[in-house]
């Protein structure tokens, strides 16, 4: 059949020379990358924190090996006559304990404090996946149908939010672990992660749910939800396939905003006794411990809580920067 | 110059449609009407939205029907009531003699293969995170009629019909240009051999020269597949070229529907003469001299509470005191052109008592006359073979 002139032009190919530089059309994505390869702030965050996440996943593998030690007792290498204090200088330093040992047990400090950031992480990073996954799923809901559902869901997310949320995660901690343990064969400290994910993601989604549903309302505007419409795609795969790929973004920059706050938040729950108990390490649990030893032994207090605070700022300045690199429209 | 220049400077001949052939979409007394709810907590219903309001056409067979007005006059509110992106709020629209008004998403599944739509803004219709072979493959995977791994095949294929590089299926739209974005969306319209394109303002977005040769590729795509359009444009020159018949709309009804010498040599309402007016003429611009051009004063009125009578009254330079009260009947006036107008007549020709009003029973200022019987006047979406003599005021057969 006869094909009418095509316009020969290919952007992605022309290069456009400036001043003897070459600059071809780049992909957002590809912008994206540069802007954030730009900014000093967003790759020494991001060095941190790929750091921090090298770190974590090797604990668990060094504990195997061997190598960090979290559970044995040195009950020679405290003062019983001092209260349980470390015999060494500053809380027990030795070659063999870098970061000193724990008053009153004698457990090596450094193998508490990384296998404690690694189980944080992970426990955190859950609890972050299940909190963007329900707000994202009904985020796109909500912004997409508009109507009777946005409704619901808006007033779910009210609710969410109005709930006193750390009073009944303690006021119902022991009656959930207790069904988790009867019911669902989840025993010990298992019980209490799992506890801590659930609850700290049930109570996370309701901001993921409402940045998702402000996005969503400006896509669905867009003519390429009506030519799905048009051809006849269901909802599920309007949902998944056309607008979460163009919500995608935003919910990174969230997530990475959301994980550090998780991190304190289950810092302060292990402080008030929710979560994961010893001897298993969470940074909250260290962080805990180490408050009564405060005065006989700074350094044993400081070590974690400088360690949430190094993840805590580094998430964020991570989110930051995604937040920058992707939507160079919104300032800081 | 103009888009339709252009055309013929590519030897592309105007389109002529078959007129013997049964159409392929009717549509009848179409109505849209959005409700405007109240804030607060209860969102009563205050208002509607008239978008659409009554609207009879049909679509040939192999033929193409242009529908043009100016923004917010419903046109493509029409097009999208055609393929059930909305929910009309009545009529029917009956497509190879079923009535698809009424169906369920899901009834209406299967249909959609021959109803498909371009879009108009080739920058928004397109999924910036697709690649292009997976948005013009989307349609076939939706519908199951290919085997996965002949989906590729198949979309390289539709890239060359429109003229696209079939080796590029695998890059994302940004790496196009308008015109290039346009053709990929009419691959993806093309996907599932539709027998009826909605092409709801398919070039407004693109450059004038860009415009021609998208207008041609429809064109081939016309006579090489024998799909029927709804074209949909505010560009009188690009709906002349392409278009065998035409209707134009002025805020949710159709106020003068006819074929090509009827609406561009003979138009008797006084909004397509103001349409045409506005035409931009180089022809005449070489020659020196001014045409006369008809100034329309004021907005488009709130579609929310239309004029009584007639619509256009409130802008209308020759409207008179029947106008308000009379809403005037799409009127045929001869084998193949309609009007709703109580004075219609070539520009400056205008009857000086209003001709409907005997067929209406009304007398010339519009108010109910016991002594007049009304005429049953031929209704509906077809022409029929008689109609209103406007010279001697008779019903006319042919």
């Amino acid at each position: 059949m006869a094909i009418s002139p095509t316009e020969t032009e290919q952007r992605s190919e022309v290069g456009v020379v400036i001043a003897g530089e070459t600059t071809a059309a780049k992909s957002p994505m590809r912008l994206a990358v540069d802007r954030f390869r730009h900014d000093k702030l967003s790759m020494a965050s991001f060095v941190v924190v790929a750091l921090l996440v090298i770190g974590a996943i090797l604990a668990p593998i060094l504990v195997k090996l061997g190598v960090l030690d979290y559970s044995t007792l040195h009950q020679d290498l405290i003062d019983n006559t001092n209260g349980g204090l470390p015999t060494g200088a500053h809380g027990g330093i030795s070659a063999s304990h870098p970061l000193g040992v724990v008053p009153g047990t004698g457990w090596d400090v450094l193998s508490r404090v990384w296998l404690g950031v690694s189980f944080s992480l992970a426990i955190c990073l859950c609890a972050t996946v299940v909190s963007v996954v329900i707000g994202a799923v009904l985020g796109i809901m909500s912004g997409y149908s508009r109507g009777a559902l946005d409704w619901v869901i808006g007033r779910l997310v009210d609710l969410t939010l109005s709930f006193p949320q750390t009073l009944m995660l303690l006021a119902l901690s022991a009656p959930i672990i207790a069904f988790f343990n009867s019911s669902l064969h989840l025993h010990g400290n298992l019980a209490n992660a799992v506890y801590i994910i659930v609850v700290l993601g049930l109570f996370g989604w309701p901001s993921v749910a409402r940045l998702v549903r402000g996005q969503v309302l400006s896509i669905r505007e867009r003519e390429f939800i009506d030519a799905a419409r048009s051809i006849g795609a269901s909802n599920s795969r309007i949902y998944f396939r056309e607008i979460l790929p163009n919500v995608w973004a935003p919910l990174l920059v969230q997530t990475t905003l959301l994980l550090p706050s998780y991190v304190s938040a289950e810092a302060a729950l292990s402080f008030l006794g929710v979560g994961v108990q010893a001897p298993l390490p969470t940074l909250g649990n260290v962080l805990a411990d180490a408050t009564t030893w405060i005065l006989g032994d700074p350094l044993y207090f400081w070590i974690p809580a400088v360690m949430i605070v190094v993840i805590v700022v580094s998430l964020n300045l991570l989110g930051d920067g995604l937040r920058d690199a992707l939507d160079p429209k919104s300032g800081r | 110059m103009s888009a339709e220049n252009v055309l013929k400077a590519e030897g592309h001949a105007a389109m002529t449609a078959d007129l013997s052939a049964p159409p392929v979409l009717t549509v009848n007394d179409l109505k849209m009407h959005f409700p405007v709810k109240s804030p607060g907590l209860f969102r009563r219903t205050v208002g509607h939205v008239k978008a659409v309001d009554g609207v009879s056409f049909q679509v040939p067979t192999n033929g193409s029907l242009g529908l043009v007005g100016e923004s917010g006059c419903g046109k493509s509110t029409t097009g999208r009531l055609i393929t059930r992106l909305y929910e009309p709020t009545g009529g029917q629209i009956e497509f190879e003699g079923h009535d698809i008004a009424k169906l369920s998403q899901r009834q209406m599944l299967p249909l959609r293969r021959d109803i498909q739509m371009i879009f108009q803004d080739p920058a928004t219709s397109l999924n910036p995170r697709h690649t292009v072979g997976s948005i013009i493959g989307a349609p076939l995977q939706i519908h199951n009629v290919l085997p996965k791994n002949k989906v590729l095949g198949r979309v390289q294929e539709l890239l060359e019909i429109v003229g696209l590089n079939p080796e590029h299926y695998n890059r994302y739209p940004h790496e196009f240009s308008g015109g290039q974005r346009q053709r990929i969306g009419i691959a993806r319209a093309l996907t599932l051999q539709p027998k009826l394109l909605v092409a709801d303002e398919p070039v407004s977005a693109l450059d004038v020269s860009i415009q021609a040769q998208v207008i041609n590729l429809l064109q081939d795509l016309q006579t090489e597949f024998g799909i029927a359009f709804l074209f949909i444009a505010h560009d009188l020159a690009v709906v002349r070229h392409f278009c065998p018949e035409i209707a134009v709309m002025y805020l949710g009804k159709i106020v003068e529907i006819g074929d090509r010498e009827s609406i561009y040599g003979h138009a008797h309402h006084p909004y397509t003469q103001a349409l045409l007016s506005a035409v931009p003429d180089v022809k005449q611009a070489t020659l020196g001299g001014r045409r006369e051009r008809i100034r329309l004063t004021g907005d488009v009125p709130s579609p929310i509470n239309p004029p009584s009578g007639c619509r256009f009254r409130t802008r209308c330079p020759i409207a008179k005191e029947i106008c308000a009260k009379v809403e005037p009947p799409l009127l045929q006036i001869g084998p193949r052109h309609k009007v709703a107008c109580h004075f219609p007549g070539e520009m400056g020709k205008a009857p000086e008592t209003p001709v409907t009003s005997r067929l209406l029973g009304v007398d010339n200022h519009g108010t109910p006359d016991p002594g007049a019987s009304p005429v049953e006047l031929p209704t509906g979406p077809s022409f029929s073979n008689t109609w209103f003599d406007l010279g001697n005021r008779t019903i006319h057969t042919a």
